[in-house]
């Protein structure tokens, strides 16, 4: 190994090593920004500046994808083969342009200048196929001419109503001038901390992350643990596949996130907040610091109150609350048992309120309108509007915001064109032969489920989950036993490895399911998937363990899988 | 004192247990595999999962704690196919060979070795690099003993962690140095709690190969290699 200088190194460390082991991921962070990925002196020296065990530091490199402990090129393409970018021939994408340099996926090129990997779900969906180039996404790339335009994601929204997306869709984001000096939050400084969890409360708002709890009732728990300090945190780590609203809400309106924000941790106390971002969002970043730099400026932030991001480093289950809480404290992602509850014992094991973003963009617009304004929108058991993430076989993959109570088929009538054509519809029922909903970790339907409503309520009578607004439309010609056999693979690389049913069910799961999609099932395969399912859904430590054969019993229940 | 009712039996216990010690107390076997009275309980190889009334999922009853009026059952079908399907999964990614006691598990529920055909098993070479023990990393199940006596749980030395992530997973040091040049201390501490002798004595590892008593003499780095020779 070449000498490698460390004395850029010693020159930043100094203020990570301020957070002690919290400041692990910023300075690993920073030190791959150097040094283009983490030599072992490199990682030792943070580790002792840190004062972090060597092994710990290594085992955190190891966990987190986009952390590298060998050197990677200049360049690193990521091309997504999830769900929706399959769908649009992203495996082909990936072996032409592997082929053209001459190396398989996850190699780097002999000239040491470009890394290709195979990447999970980026959250570009409504732009599939799609890459992540360095720190710019890829939305456009011509793969016959080896053209690349990386950059900016444009925003796709479409409305039925327009509360939370009112600033989206500029192209860049809304500046605190055209979002407003924080109304809602100027009104909750002047009401008890009570009395804004009250306004929470009636207006019924659950979390849109995809378990739906009571948002007020989690506030509630918070203000009410009497330890100090408390936190806020708000989860960007949007990572489920086929999810990419809180994308567009971070990218184009940062300061309604941020207003949330204020507006939560004066109901619950907290002085310290955090953006947990994941790692593939990272050209979300500039503009959402500029946004807390101008709220800042403007005083909303700072000594009572401010916000630190946190960039996640390409790990799935950091999704799961406790598992983010492991991690920006500078550990690997590996959720903990519940309870205790975040509310309780959270982040740095104190009272912490974690919410979605889209979850703190209903915030403002409570607080602003008030509690029985926000409720004319939506039903009585699911008010508010809702973002849902359209993407797949569809005309217009993209961001619909609607009331919660249109039905499926408005939704994909909207998405697949003219919503009052009445021959789109009838084509409606022969074009699809699945929706994936809620994500990977959701459940299919079919064209039976059209007339559905969205609604938290609707949904769950049809056995259908919600989960992070994903819907994902498989038209007759596709093959879902491909799209089965991604899912799996998907969830073998995501399972942090914790527990044991997720840990091998997974790995197993997915070797099926691959066999399936090429045609050479096992006898008994079938009642594999269904005792490896069921002991994953019923067993796991997690929420990701729980739901990682979800789709797949789905399926395998409304009888898609043709084998 | 929490009353409560474990497979159709009623007990009084006092506060403060686990179902799984509670159940102890009254011999009701409930099996587990990374539990271990020197560790924290981390609740992740959830053979020791119980049905409780009341809750949607299966819970690991060696960190729930006994609750007055619970209803517990440690032998339900729901249960039985986890634990089944655990084992076997188990089986066809580690080798079990030195782990008798999860063997006698698997016949106890008729978990057949076999059921996983053609899966990936975790299939790694014998990491012998010190005179004090080996480390058979085949034979890992993952249950984190060792990780947590080498840390917080005993000996605060901290020169083992994890690799990998998932089913690759793996326990390992800074970038896979050899054990001498990482902070170990030699204790013997991760030996003693393995459940699966993929941490053995050198000295048995040796016996088990082969190598005669009279050949292992005193336990140093020099021998190792000398054991080895005289051999073949």
């Amino acid at each position: 190994m070449s000498e490698i200088d460390l004395t850029p190194l010693r020159e930043i460390l100094p203020i990570y090593a301020l957070q002690g082991r919290s400041g692990l991921l910023p300075a690993l962070h920073a030190a791959q920004k150097h040094y283009g990925w983490l030599p072992q002196p490199v990682a030792a020296e943070v580790a002792q500046a840190l004062q972090v065990p060597l092994a710990d530091v290594h085992g955190v490199i190891e966990f987190y994808s986009l952390f590298y402990n060998q050197p990677v090129g200049k360049r690193i393409i990521r091309i997504c083969t999830d769900a929706a970018c399959a769908l649009k021939g992203a495996d082909h994408i990936l072996s032409g342009l592997c082929a053209r340099h001459g190396i398989q996926p996850n190699q780097t090129a002999l000239d040491g200048a470009t890394t290709i990997e195979s990447s999970p779900c980026l959250g570009l969906c409504d732009h599939a196929p799609a890459a992540l180039v360095n720190n710019e996404a890829e939305t456009n790339f011509d793969p016959s001419q080896n053209s690349w335009e990386p950059g900016r994601p444009a925003s796709k929204i479409y409305r039925l109503s327009s509360f939370l997306t009112s600033n989206c869709g500029k192209g860049r984001a809304a500046t605190l001038a055209e979002y407003g000096d924080y109304p809602a939050y100027h009104r909750t400084l002047t009401m008890t901390p009570e009395s804004v969890i009250a306004e929470v409360k009636a207006a019924g708002l659950v979390g849109r992350g995809g378990a739906a709890f009571p948002t007020g009732i989690k506030w509630e728990g918070a203000a009410k643990a009497d330890r100090f300090p408390k936190y806020l945190v708000c989860n960007a780590d949007e990572s489920e596949p086929g999810t990419f609203k809180d994308r567009v809400l971070l990218l184009d309106d940062p300061h309604c996130v941020i207003e949330g924000m204020c507006i939560a941790a004066h109901a619950i106390g907290a002085q310290k907040g955090y953006i947990y971002l994941r790692g593939e969002y990272p050209y979300i970043l500039p503009g959402l610091e500029n946004a807390l730099a101008e709220a800042r400026e403007a005083g909303y932030l700072g000594e009572k109150f401010d916000i630190e991001i946190r960039l996640g480093a390409g790990a799935y289950i950091c999704g799961e609350e406790t598992a983010l809480f492991e991690s920006i404290e500078g550990k690997r992602g590996y959720p903990r048992i519940k309870p205790p509850f975040p509310t309780t014992n959270g982040l740095f094991n104190q009272p912490t309120v974690i919410n979605n973003v889209e979850t703190l963009c209903n915030v403002p617009l409570i607080i602003a309108k008030g509690p029985s304004a926000y409720r004319q929108i939506g039903t009585e058991k699911s008010p508010g509007p809702k973002l849902f993430c359209v993407s797949g076989d569809v005309a217009r993959p993209g961001v619909y915001e609607v009331p919660f109570g249109v039905t499926l088929r408005e939704l994909l009538r909207m998405a697949n064109g003219d919503p009052t054509d009445p021959l789109a519809d009838s084509s409606l029922e022969n074009h699809i032969q699945a929706i994936l909903f809620g994500g990977a970790a959701g459940a299919f339907a079919t064209s039976a489920h059209l007339d559905v409503k969205l609604t938290f309520e609707d949904l769950r009578a049809a056995g259908l989950p919600l989960g992070s607004g994903v819907v994902m439309v498989f038209n007759q010609s596709r093959d879902l036993r491909q799209t089965l056999a991604v899912l799996g693979k998907f969830f073998a690389h995501e399972s942090c490895g914790k527990c044991y049913p997720c840990q091998m069910g997974t790995q197993r799961q997915a070797e099926i399911l691959e066999r399936i999609a090429e045609g050479k099932r096992k006898a008994g395969d079938l009642d594999r998937l269904q005792d490896i399912g069921w002991t994953m859904t019923d067993a796991s430590l997690c929420g990701l363990g729980q739901t990682a054969a979800s789709a797949v019993l789905s399926a395998l229940k409304l009888g898609l899988i043709k084998i | 004192m929490p009353k409560l009712i474990i497979d159709a039996q009623e007990i009084t216990v006092e506060d403060g247990l686990t179902i799984l010690e509670a159940a102890r107390q009254f011999a009701i076997d409930i099996p587990t595999i990374c539990w271990h009275p020197a560790t924290t309980a981390n609740g992740l190889c959830r053979m020791c999962v119980v049905e409780i009334d009341g809750m949607r999922l299966l819970q690991p009853s060696c960190v729930v704690k006994a609750a007055d009026g619970m209803k517990v059952q440690t032998k339900s079908e729901r249960v039985n196919r986890a634990r089944k399907t655990i084992l076997e999964m188990l089986a066809s990614s580690v080798d079990l060979a030195d782990s008798p006691e999860i063997q006698g598990l698997m016949s106890e529920y008729s978990a057949s070795p076999d059921r996983f055909p053609a899966a990936h098993r975790r299939e790694v070479e014998v990491k012998d690099d010190n005179p004090m023990y080996i480390r058979d990393y085949a034979k890992c199940v993952l249950c984190w003993r060792c990780v947590q006596v080498c840390a917080d749980d005993a000996q605060y030395t901290y020169a083992i962690n994890f690799s990998g992530r998932g089913f690759e997973t793996q326990i390992g040091t800074f970038f896979d140095i050899p054990m001498p040049a990482t902070s170990c201390v030699f204790c013997g501490q991760c030996v003693g709690v393995c459940p699966t002798g993929a941490l053995k004595p050198k000295r048995e590892f040796l016996l088990e190969q082969g190598v005669a008593p009279e050949q292992i003499v005193v336990m140093n780095s020099g021998r190792k290699s000398k054991a080895k020779s005289q051999k073949s």
